[in-house]
């Protein structure tokens, strides 16, 4: 009987222990990452206004119900008007685009032959193997980033290298450019790319490359029909995890593209420290989510899906 | 044993090249006597000197210094809470939207993060500073200490706290005392990934912070605009080092203490 009541009070505490431990994060969460995304979309069908905070319509609180619905009858789309009326908007939008696209493959590209021989290297080697490319994340994108423009620039150390080989005459010019924006992206994210890469690959069993090999198959086929569609979700992982972030990058393309580098994340950035416009900075970020929404919705399906297979 | 093919041994070389080298020119030219930073004017450490003696850059460090270790032991916690939902709570109303809001920050551009933390800061009418800034990085470094530590509380051996129930333990205890050892050296990495985000974070700390508050990267952030200094090569080369070295330290004292408990688990089956 004692031990009955023991278990019951027991599992009464776990029932409000657990409430409580699902309570916390999950209010953290709602109010810091959830509620602004509300605010954002608030403010981004306001209009802006010279005083604190730079915009109107504001709820005043005291006036209820009333001023609710004064401050929604005020609201109207103008901002997002002003976004399609201004080509530079669009134009950043499907810059963005494209630059993480081809940042993204070219990504895939450079890492894939990393992750590849880094789960082919022998077991002792891996831990240090994949602890070398785990370590540039760790240390500061700003400064992996701004070693970049001592190298590429015009009389930076890649030029010196080139024309003191012979291999030019002049000078290139990479930064401030989409191309030093390209590189920078790559060198950045290239982790990101070859972790969920590996993951993969080091699943693959050696012994289907073999079977394909003993059946005649040559290496480079085994490898487009066996080893690529077996890689295949950590291909996906690894190009929204550089392609998501890449599309709304600021610090690469502020810092090594040149002026008339188009990148969303620096536009929102000039709207919003420069122009002040916190209402247009608002749309701008509306219109990026909802660019980016289905692949953030697909990358947590899948987040989730692999976190259900390792269980 | 396999062996490694001349593709692989390749590949890897050149792939280490791309990610070290520039990293270790860096290094290099923060000791260049010549103020030119891509001329060599022979060896010295004066850089060195002058940063310490920037004041600004002082001021800023200790400020990011305390923000990292504030934040980074919040969203431990909170990360650590949010890792038993995930991967132990099963199914319960609202799940699908926690777990999204764990995952999409990870991805999401620091951009939209940075700005809709503001907007909130000022529709809560919250004097931005040190403590917006520390709100700011916990949100977004939880989301990557739950995803650290449900990795290793997937593999985590449930058995274990139920013997310690069955025991008469306490469920709060039971975690204390069985669980928490076991997982701590993912907690302990969640903590150091956490401070490091903190610490090189230059997007959502200028978007969460007032006049009052200024970070290191925010302070080189404003430096590197007008170029490439040696003051910066070097302060930089100060912060590469002294994160690497924790890192590697860390992962090494996990890998041993991982390699200990395994020992002794197997000397505690051998003795039963």
């Amino acid at each position: 009987m004692a031990a009955q009541t023991d278990k019951a009070s027991l599992a009464l505490s776990g029932k409000w222990g657990k409430r409580l431990l699902v309570a916390i994060p999950y209010l953290w969460l709602l109010v810091f990452f959830l509620a602004p995304f509300f605010i954002v979309t608030k403010i981004s069908l306001s209009d802006i206004a010279i005083a604190k905070p730079p915009y109107i319509p504001v709820w005043d609180p005291a006036a209820g119900w009333d001023g609710l619905k004064a401050m929604i009858a005020a609201f109207d789309l103008e901002n997002y008007i002003w976004l399609t009326e201004d080509d530079l908007y669009w134009k950043s939008y499907l810059s963005s685009l494209k630059i993480a696209s081809i940042s993204t493959l070219l990504t895939l590209i450079i890492g894939y032959p990393i992750a590849y021989s880094i789960a082919r290297a022998p077991n002792e080697w891996r831990p240090t193997l994949l602890m070398l490319v785990i370590l540039p994340f760790w240390t500061s994108f700003l400064i992996r980033v701004y070693a970049w423009i001592g190298i590429l620039k015009k009389e930076g150390l890649l030029n010196l290298l080139l024309t003191s080989l012979g291999i030019i005459d002049k000078p290139l010019t990479i930064l401030n450019t989409d191309s030093a924006v390209y590189i920078g992206i790559v060198y950045s994210y290239l982790p990101f790319m070859i972790l969920p890469l590996y993951a993969a690959l080091e699943k693959m069993d050696g012994s289907l490359l073999e079977a394909a090999q003993d059946l005649g198959c040559p290496p480079l086929k085994s490898f487009w029909v066996i080893t690529i569609p077996l890689s295949m979700p950590g291909i996906i992982a690894g190009c929204f995890l550089v392609f998501i972030p890449a599309v709304g990058e600021f610090v690469i393309p502020d810092l090594l593209g040149g002026s008339n580098t188009l990148m969303i994340g620096k536009t929102l950035w000039v709207e919003f420290f420069s122009n002040r416009d916190w209402p247009v900075s608002s749309a701008v970020a509306v219109i990026l989510l909802l660019l980016l929404i289905v692949p953030i919705v697909m990358f947590q399906k899948m987040q989730e899906r692999n976190a259900e297979a390792g269980k | 044993m396999r062996r490694i093919s001349l593709f692989n041994v390749t590949s890897l070389t050149l792939g280490f090249a791309f990610l070290y080298l520039p990293i270790l020119l860096l290094i290099i030219f923060s000791f260049n006597e010549s103020r030119l930073v891509t001329v060599w004017g022979g060896f010295s450490t004066k850089w060195y000197g002058a940063v310490f003696q920037n004041e600004g850059f002082m001021d800023a460090a200790w400020v990011t210094a305390r923000v990292a270790f504030v934040s980074a032991s919040i969203a431990t916690i909170l990360g650590t809470m949010g890792a038993l939902i995930l991967v132990r709570a099963g199914r319960f109303t609202g799940r699908t939207l926690f777990s999204g809001m764990i995952y999409a920050p990870l991805v999401m551009p620091e951009v939209i993060t940075g700005l809709s933390l503001l907007l909130l800061f000022v529709s809560m009418g919250l004097d931005r500073g040190f403590w917006t800034i520390i709100i700011a990085h916990v949100t977004f470094s939880m989301c990557y200490a739950a995803v650290v530590v449900s990795s290793r509380l997937v593999t985590f051996d449930q058995s274990l706290e139920e013997a310690a129930l069955d025991l008469g333990c306490t469920r709060l205890s039971a975690f204390f005392q069985v669980t928490l050892p076991i997982i701590l050296p993912a907690v302990l990495s969640a903590w150091l990934l956490s401070f490091t985000l903190s610490l090189d974070d230059l997007v959502i700390a200028s978007f969460a912070s007032g006049p009052g508050a200024t970070t290191l990267p925010m302070k080189i952030y404003s430096q590197v605009r007008l170029g490439v200094t040696p003051e910066i090569n070097a302060l930089s080369t100060i912060l590469v080092i002294l994160v690497s070295t924790g890192v590697i330290i860390a992962s090494l004292v996990t890998k041993n203490q991982e390699l200990k408990r395994k020992r002794e688990e197997q000397a505690a089956i051998a003795e039963a």
